[in-house]
């Protein structure tokens, strides 16, 4: 073994400056490989920024989420605060208007922005976290271990969320801390959606020559399955988790509808447009703001992961407009 | 023998399906001297890639293995998996039949060699990369340390070979498996690979076990040739007397369907008529025998052994074996096909 490598040129030698033919490229500087794990994540980020409808998303994205965030602190109304202004559309004072007991609207939407993004953004990385180790397993294994955990899957699919909630909602004390309860529960359900991506996807990868070569040189499982065949899964990774986030605002807003998602006096985008529904003719702002903000969310977060799915990409070089 | 590296005794390799049991290799000996390069040959489906994943043990678990495979005198199927993984690749490396997926898309070359290395090697990062970029330059890929930075759908089906024969160097290994390394590659870049295959050869002096159903191939790298038919060796030897001395007729009929650039031109090529039987229920007898134009009652009676033919090194699994040592040619045995027969040339 060290026969051959002192054949080969010493390391420094490899490495370093000697002037090979073509090794330095006009017009750009030599790159030295000791910035190679962090050139693949700068290619991902470049591709990224390519892609202009994705980086736009992103930032209305962040904004939203630093104004829900840092926004009931900043802004002068509380969202739980009545005034004396009832049932005024937006003016300069209220730039969201005001409902029938002196809410601000703009302070409720963004509190209830900052609780729908908490627990959207809470589901979808426990889901997509565990379905995917969950199919991950299930896909690259087969056999008992798929049939096992699969009807495991079933099992939890078959469950009607609406009717464990309400089971469980008289169970668990409400008040501001409820959110996180409204967060595991949906997660508790929602890992199935992405489990049996991520399994289907396993499946046909793991029939890939490259994993057969990757065991050939000695590669154990664990690392096949997280290191070889994960980054080839990220794309539908990546879409389920955006769809979870899209899809977790707007069954938060059943639950709320229902009186089974975020109790007031907590607020979320869900809760203020039951709340307001019907308003929806003659009070407009009341109903349509949290509704503009929640279109908002769940397509930013889309188009963001459709970016990403594209940045993880190697082979796509198409350039978006 | 002096320095033997693998050792394959009796192995078989039996697949339970709902037809039946297919009996795809039924009994492979061969041994293998370090440094030597042995030719497998045979048609498809005659057991050459099954056992190449036997001897790796990457096989499905429904496959029942039989028989002993000695690395260096341990025998590697009776070795648990977790001792396994430090054989593969770092003892005994494959290089696969297709480099367009036998490579990871969305990692870089240079990477999946680093890993390659690292898998066996502790050693840091940079060091592993460096030793990648140092395997692309001895596989002839230009420009190697820029294009270890490129991912595999932007070289081209040679050089994805030779980036997988080099990951088959990375360890140095003992034993190198080549599964058709050249069957999915254009012509003109076969030879360019068999060169990359020799220096890998030169560089880390391992065994090859080269497999293919490309007799041309075989003449050009190999030592010994091991000729396979429905899943067992029928003759082994040199690759001259194989070539010149042939004493097994479906060796005469594999090279009687090449052409030849040394008789002319203008000799007819003869096939062999029909096709390997079915490995389910194998009836007794010789399974060449329906297609064998030597072929006598005998030889469905009683399946014929490898024997030495020549000197003791030649074996053939024919009963007829010394009607063919008159060194004939195909065309003497076998007859061109109707269709060629009625050609005008």
């Amino acid at each position: 073994m060290t026969e051959v490598r002192d054949d080969l040129p010493p390391p420094t030698a490899g490495a370093g400056h000697d002037p090979s033919p073509g090794g330095v490229q006009p017009g750009g500087p030599e790159r030295e490989f000791t910035v190679e794990a962090r050139s693949q994540l700068r290619m991902v980020v470049r591709r990224f920024m390519q892609h202009r409808l994705a980086v736009a998303s992103l930032v209305v994205l962040v904004l939203v989420v630093i104004a829900s965030l840092i926004g009931g602190r900043v802004w002068h109304f509380r969202f739980d605060a009545v005034g004396p202004d009832l049932s005024k559309p937006p003016s300069w004072k209220h730039p969201f208007g005001t409902d029938g007991i002196g809410h601000d609207t703009l302070a409720q939407v963004l509190h209830g922005a900052q609780k729908s993004v908490q627990v959207a953004l809470l589901v979808a990385f426990v889901s997509t976290g565990f379905g995917t180790v969950l199919g991950a397993v299930a896909g690259y294994y087969g056999g008992k271990v798929d049939t096992l955990l699969m009807r495991f899957t079933d099992l939890v699919l078959s469950i009607p969320s609406i009717a464990f909630l309400a089971v469980l909602a008289a169970k668990v004390a409400h008040g501001s801390g409820n959110w996180l309860f409204i967060a595991f529960v949906l997660s508790a359900l929602a890992w199935t959606y992405i489990a049996r991506t991520v399994r289907a996807t396993f499946l046909s990868l793991r029939e890939k020559e490259f994993v057969e070569a990757a065991r050939a040189l000695g590669a154990k499982d664990r690392r096949i399955i997280f290191r070889h065949l994960l980054p080839n899964a990220v794309g539908p990774i990546i879409v389920s988790a955006t769809i979870a986030v899209a899809v977790t605002i707007l069954v938060e807003t059943s639950l709320s509808y229902l009186g089974l998602g975020i109790q007031p006096p907590d607020t979320s985008l869900g809760l203020l447009i039951s709340q307001n529904e019907s308003a929806a003719t003659t009070r407009p702002w009341l109903f349509y703001f949290p509704g503009l903000f929640i279109i908002i969310i769940a397509l930013t977060v889309n188009f963001v992961g459709d970016g990403l799915r594209d940045a993880f990409d190697p082979t796509q070089t198409r350039v978006r407009a | 023998m002096a320095d033997v590296v693998l050792e394959v005794e009796d192995l078989t390799v039996d697949f339970p399906t709902d037809d039946g049991i297919v009996h795809a290799v039924r009994g492979v000996n061969f041994t293998l001297e370090r440094g030597q390069v042995l030719g497998i040959v045979g048609e498809s489906g005659s057991g050459k890639s099954v056992t190449s994943l036997a001897i790796m043990r990457l096989l499905p678990k429904t496959a029942r293995i039989g028989g002993a495979v000695r690395y260096d005198g341990r025998d590697i199927l009776a070795l648990p998996e977790k001792e396994m993984c430090q054989v593969r690749g770092r003892e005994i490396a494959m290089i696969f039949q297709d480099p367009m997926t036998s490579l990871n898309p969305v990692y870089t070359i240079g990477w999946q060699l680093a890993e390659a290395v690292r898998a066996h090697h502790d050693v840091t990062k940079q060091e592993a990369w460096t030793r990648a970029v140092n395997l692309l330059e001895l596989v002839g890929i230009p420009r190697a340390r820029d294009r270890a930075r490129n991912y595999p759908h932007e070289f081209s089906g040679g050089m994805r070979q030779r980036v997988v024969i080099a990951m088959a160097m990375a360890n140095d290994p003992d034993v190198i498996i080549a599964d058709e390394p050249t069957t999915a590659l254009d012509v003109t870049v076969q030879a360019q690979i068999l060169e990359t295959l020799a220096t890998a050869q030169a560089e880390t002096r391992a065994a090859i076990v080269l497999i293919t159903h490309d007799l041309g191939v075989v003449a050009g790298m190999a030592d010994d040739v091991l000729v396979m038919y429905a899943g067992k060796p029928v003759e082994i030897g040199t690759v001259d007397e194989i070539y010149y001395h042939t004493r097994m007729p479906y060796t005469l009929g594999l090279l009687g369907s090449l052409p030849r650039l040394d008789a002319g031109g203008d000799e007819r090529l003869t096939p062999i008529q029909g096709s390997p039987p079915s490995l389910i229920n194998l009836p007794p007898g010789c399974p060449f025998s329906p297609r064998c134009p030597l072929s006598r009652a005998h030889c469905d009676e009683v399946e014929p052994d490898l024997r030495p033919v020549v000197g003791a090194a030649h074996l053939a699994a024919c009963h007829y074996a010394e009607e063919l040592s008159g060194d004939v040619v195909a065309a003497e045995v076998f007859e061109p096909t109707a269709a060629d027969a009625g050609d005008v040339t």
